[in-house]
């Protein structure tokens, strides 16, 4: 942009994964864990120069743009708009917690955890500020081997399971996805998504190349009925991967909706709508009532997630902008409050080692501190007013009924089973009968450190939302711009 | 058309090291190095040579050895391989001492016929060149000593390598008969279609199987599991790359005969289809490496067949590319494998537990190699097939490039099963802790790991050494 004139968001890509040359060269654990949360914190400082984003401009921003392979059409193509920067914002503000909150839960093999971590942060910045349809397919895949590891190598007693599961299914989505970029490229004559928008490619085109580009979304979403291996992944990984699972990879998938089916095949978004709307109804029940019927704490939130992201896509779907605007709060809060409830979870079984509900009850006598913030996020987690969650699903709401009634009518349940299923858990870990509680430590200043922001941030999308209205809307009227007839 | 000698430095440069070999194997004295040390050497040398004529042209021997772009790429990817695969042996543990100038001597042998094979544009003298790579690496597979099972490889290996020459042969003549000519520039202002030359048609697909027979494409692939398994894992490293190089260089210089559209095209479609679908299926179930190993190279084989049956220069220049990208990063599996057999034998997955702790740039360089394989960016196997896909989209056979993408998503099981055993098992008590030579194991399979990155960020490297136009 103007005056100084710095590649952020190459910056931003690269710095991680260069970071990770230097953890060949520590050796104590303490020490790559420092070394790690510090770079985490200057990408974050790194992040600063993007707040000169212009708010009234619907285009992209802080474009980069360098030729890459020359005579395949390959671009090093970088920018972001309202959408991008509200997902780079999650991304790196997520990563260093999840650097805190795996302090102590991860004892083993310290350095290549935290090598998996950087290069995933890069790939996930990457993939949020990528316009070359190719670079984004790279990024997108480049994701997979650092969150398999993750699960592989520190997840739970089914982490074989769980993570080869969770690497079949995403990788058998993507797989045909290729196809879909590459006939882009054939059709429109280049890989650059801004210029791919809104040409008038042939309905059946639109159609098949859609739902390509559906399966490989609603994979990483995951939307009912490809939510299956979520269960797994979420409930075996450790902390920090169910975090930055449920925090920023969901999120690509729904990314991936809005960057590239909506805008390059728009005739057919609209004419498989209701195909969309259905299933992110279902999501939205089932995976409430599958969270209604777990004993165990990961497992309940990790069908929330299902639910949530229902919430998600409905408003996606509906092409209208209440829905367009509730869709992004929630993907933000989505990411913010279950986040959290991952992290307090994640410190919960460290110190009962099991996510089961009645190992974990009667804790708001001894651990005021941690059943606070867990009753505050999971409060959040259903939406309640003056929280994050709450303007996004309202605004959802909204634009269900504005567009259909019975559409309306049918995900509301869904909003009242999120209050039962996060509320009848937080009751027995509050005032159920107590187990071995009393030896336990309330929460320390670490635990602190990171819960606090996530806490802070929570309120403040809940009480004021203004700002991100503003970052949001020109990109979001442009995008409604191409389904108006 | 004169001879020029300068035209076929990297040749005379790989026949002089040859007969180097052929003495030391005959009058070894003391004074002489030993091979392993002196080869390696002069095989580096071998790849600068072949680096420094990339740019040649010319036409000799009567215009049937033409010297191109496309030849002298493929001459450079030879000599790179032939460096690796002598690096990789030189300290085989079943190889006998007094066999190591014989068994280089055939391997250099083998690669002065890929070498060779990759200027000829006329029907003799490929098959003269084909044979010439083929004899000599008849004679490496039971060069292994204690093993009962290289004898048998070895046997199967010839019987099947002389079935598909005879039937080469057999259509060679068919296509003499009908074409009157063996140059293929000639070929080109004849018909070959069905309707209008049925004799050459089936001339030329019988001609074909003795390339896809090398190319191990289904369904000439029944040697490749067994051979690999019997043969030892230095041997398996050389014969399970080089020769498909050789291969892919005539299917491309034939390649401008293969229009879309064509019976014979749509038969090496197919054919392409099968392969990628059968390797990968039949390799998920496999607990031996090299046979792993060797079922995903029938799987290669047909990717490198969806970028022929383009008939596009895209087509073709992805396909070089791929095949070239397909020897380094088969060669960063089996340099680990060969490290970590430390006695020669063959590698069961569960061998590989536990490798992340003994030696993890081993692992590294193994899960580095095993993800480009499957595909998966930041690797040159990615980029590989990305554009091997995009050259075929759109040419009239979009459902072999559906397939092949969908291929990714099986093949992922079973190569991350070799990073899985790596990284994510525990080593049992009785596992050697340690690799031995490690300076060198990791020095040499770092730098091919480090190339598989490299071109996979930077693949434009290598395409500048891609003809501009076939």
């Amino acid at each position: 942009m103007e005056g100084l004139d710095l590649p952020v968001l190459s910056i931003l890509i690269f710095f991680p994964a260069a970071a990770c040359v230097g953890l060949f060269f520590m050796r104590s654990a303490q020490v790559v864990r420092v070394f790690t949360f510090a770079v985490f914190a200057l990408e974050f400082i790194f992040a600063f120069p993007l707040l000169r984003f212009r708010l009234n401009s619907p285009g992209f921003q802080f474009v980069e743009r360098i030729p890459w392979v020359e005579g395949w059409g390959l671009e090093y193509y970088l920018g972001i708009d309202g959408i991008g920067i509200l997902m780079l914002g999650l991304t790196l503000f997520i990563f260093p917690l999840c650097v805190l909150c795996s302090w102590s839960a991860i004892a083993t093999r310290v350095k290549e955890f935290h090598f998996c971590l950087l290069f995933l942060c890069s790939a996930c910045v990457g993939l949020f500020s990528a316009l070359d349809l190719l670079l984004f397919y790279l990024f997108w895949e480049a994701t997979l081997i650092p969150v398999y590891l993750i699960i592989a190598v520190w997840g739970g007693s089914e982490r074989q399971y769980a993570s080869l599961k969770f690497i079949v299914y995403t990788l058998a989505g993507s797989a045909l996805l290729l196809v879909g970029i590459i006939a882009f490229r054939i059709e429109g004559g280049t890989f650059s998504i801004p210029e791919l928008m809104g040409r008038d490619y042939p309905f059946g085109f639109q159609i098949w190349t859609f739902l390509v580009m559906a399966l490989a979304f609603a994979v990483k979403v995951p939307m009912f009925p490809f939510h299956t291996w979520l269960p797994d992944a979420y409930a075996e990984a450790p902390t920090a991967g169910s975090v930055v699972l449920a925090a920023v990879l969901a999120k690509m998938g729904v990314y991936g909706f809005l960057r590239l089916s909506l805008p390059l095949a728009p005739l057919a978004s609209q004419y498989l709508a209701p195909m969309m709307i259905a299933f992110s109804i279902a999501s939205v029940l089932y995976g409430g009532l599958m969270a209604l019927g777990q004993s165990n704490i990961k497992k309940i939130i990790a069908y929330s997630s299902v639910s949530h992201m229902g919430f998600v896509t409905l408003g996606i779907f509906l092409f209208s902008m209440r829905g367009f605007q509730g869709a992004l709060f929630q993907m933000v809060s989505h990411g913010i409050t279950t986040g959290a409830l991952f992290m307090l979870a994640g410190a919960l079984y460290e110190r009962s080692r099991s996510y089961e509900v009645r190992e974990n009850s009667g804790l708001g006598k001894y651990l005021p501190a941690f059943m606070g913030f867990w009753g505050f996020m999971a409060f959040a987690g259903f939406a309640f007013p003056g929280t994050n969650n709450f303007v996004g699903e309202f605004l959802v709401l909204v634009g269900a009924f504005e567009s259909n009634i019975w559409i309306g009518a049918l995900v509301v349940p869904g909003a009242v089973l999120a209050a039962a299923y996060m509320l009848r858990p937080t009751q027995k870990m509050a005032w159920g009968e107590p187990c071995n509680v009393m030896e336990w430590k309330d929460l320390n200043v670490r635990e602190w450190a990171y819960l606090l922001p996530l806490a802070f941030i929570v309120l403040y999308i809940g009480l004021a939302p203004t700002l991100f209205f503003k970052v949001m809307n020109p990109t979001l009227n442009n995008l409604l711009e191409m389904f108006k007839p | 058309m004169e001879f020029r000698p300068d035209l076929i430095i990297p040749e005379l440069y790989q026949l002089l090291l040859i007969g180097a070999l052929f003495i030391q194997g005959i009058a070894d004295r003391p004074w002489m190095p030993r091979v392993g040390k002196w080869l390696s050497w002069c095989a580096g040398v071998g790849i600068l040579i072949s680096a420094g004529s990339l740019d040649l042209n010319g036409l000799i021997f009567v215009g049937s050895y033409r010297v191109d772009t496309l030849s002298q790429f493929f001459k450079f990817a030879v000599s790179f391989g032939f460096a690796v695969a002598v690096l990789n042996a030189t300290r085989q543990p079943t190889l006998e001492k007094e066999k190591h100038c014989e068994y280089f001597m055939f391997m250099a042998l083998s690669a002065w016929g890929l070498m060779i094979l990759s200027s000829c544009v006329e029907l003799i003298s490929i098959y003269l060149a084909l044979e010439l790579a083929s004899f000599s690496l008849f004679p490496l597979v039971p060069l292994r000593s204690g093993e009962k099972g290289a004898a048998e490889a070895a046997v199967k290996y010839v019987f099947f390598g002389a079935a598909a020459t005879a039937i080469g042969l057999f259509g060679f003549s068919l296509i003499l008969a009908s074409q009157h000519t063996t140059y293929l520039i000639d070929f080109m202002q004849k018909p070959w279609a069905w309707s209008e030359a049925p004799m050459a048609v089936a001339g030329l697909t019988l001609f074909l199987c003795g390339m896809l027979y090398k190319l191990a494409l289904f369904p000439f692939h029944f040697w490749a599991p067994d051979v690999y398994e019997g043969a030892s894992n230095e041997t398996v490293a050389y014969i399970s790359t080089m020769p498909k190089l050789g291969a892919v260089v005539v299917l491309i210089r034939l390649s401008m005969l293969l229009k879309p559209g064509l019976e014979i095209t749509t038969i090496l479609a197919l054919l392409a289809a099968v392969s990628i679908t059968y390797g990968n299926l039949a390799a998920l179930i496999q607990t031996d490496v090299k046979r792993l190993l060797g079922y995903s190279t029938i799987a290669h084989a047909g990717y490198v067949m969806v970028g022929l049956t383009a008939g596009t220069t895209e087509g073709v220049a992805a396909a070089a590319f791929y095949s070239f990208i397909y020897v380094i990063m088969n060669f960063a599996c089996f340099w680990v494998i060969c490290r970590i057999a430390t006695d020669g034998r063959n590698l069961k997955l569960d061998d590989l537990n536990g490798l992340y702790k003994r030696a993890p740039g081993l692992a590294l360089v193994l899960a580095v190699g095993a993800m480009a394989l499957v595909g998966l960016p930041p690797t040159a196997g990615f980029m590989g097939k990305l554009f091997l896909l995009t050259a075929a989209w759109n040419h009239s056979y979009n459902w072999l490039v559906v397939i092949a993408a969908a291929n990714i998503a099986i093949s992922i099981y079973y190569y991350l099963n070799l990073v899985r055993h790596a990284y994510t098992k525990a080593a049992p008590e009785s596992t050697p802790t340690a690799v031995p030579y490690p300076f060198f194991s990791l020095l040499w399979g770092g730098l091919l790991a480090a190339l598989l990155i490299l071109f996979g960020i930077l693949p434009g490297l290598v395409f500048k050494a891609l003809p501009p136009s076939l």
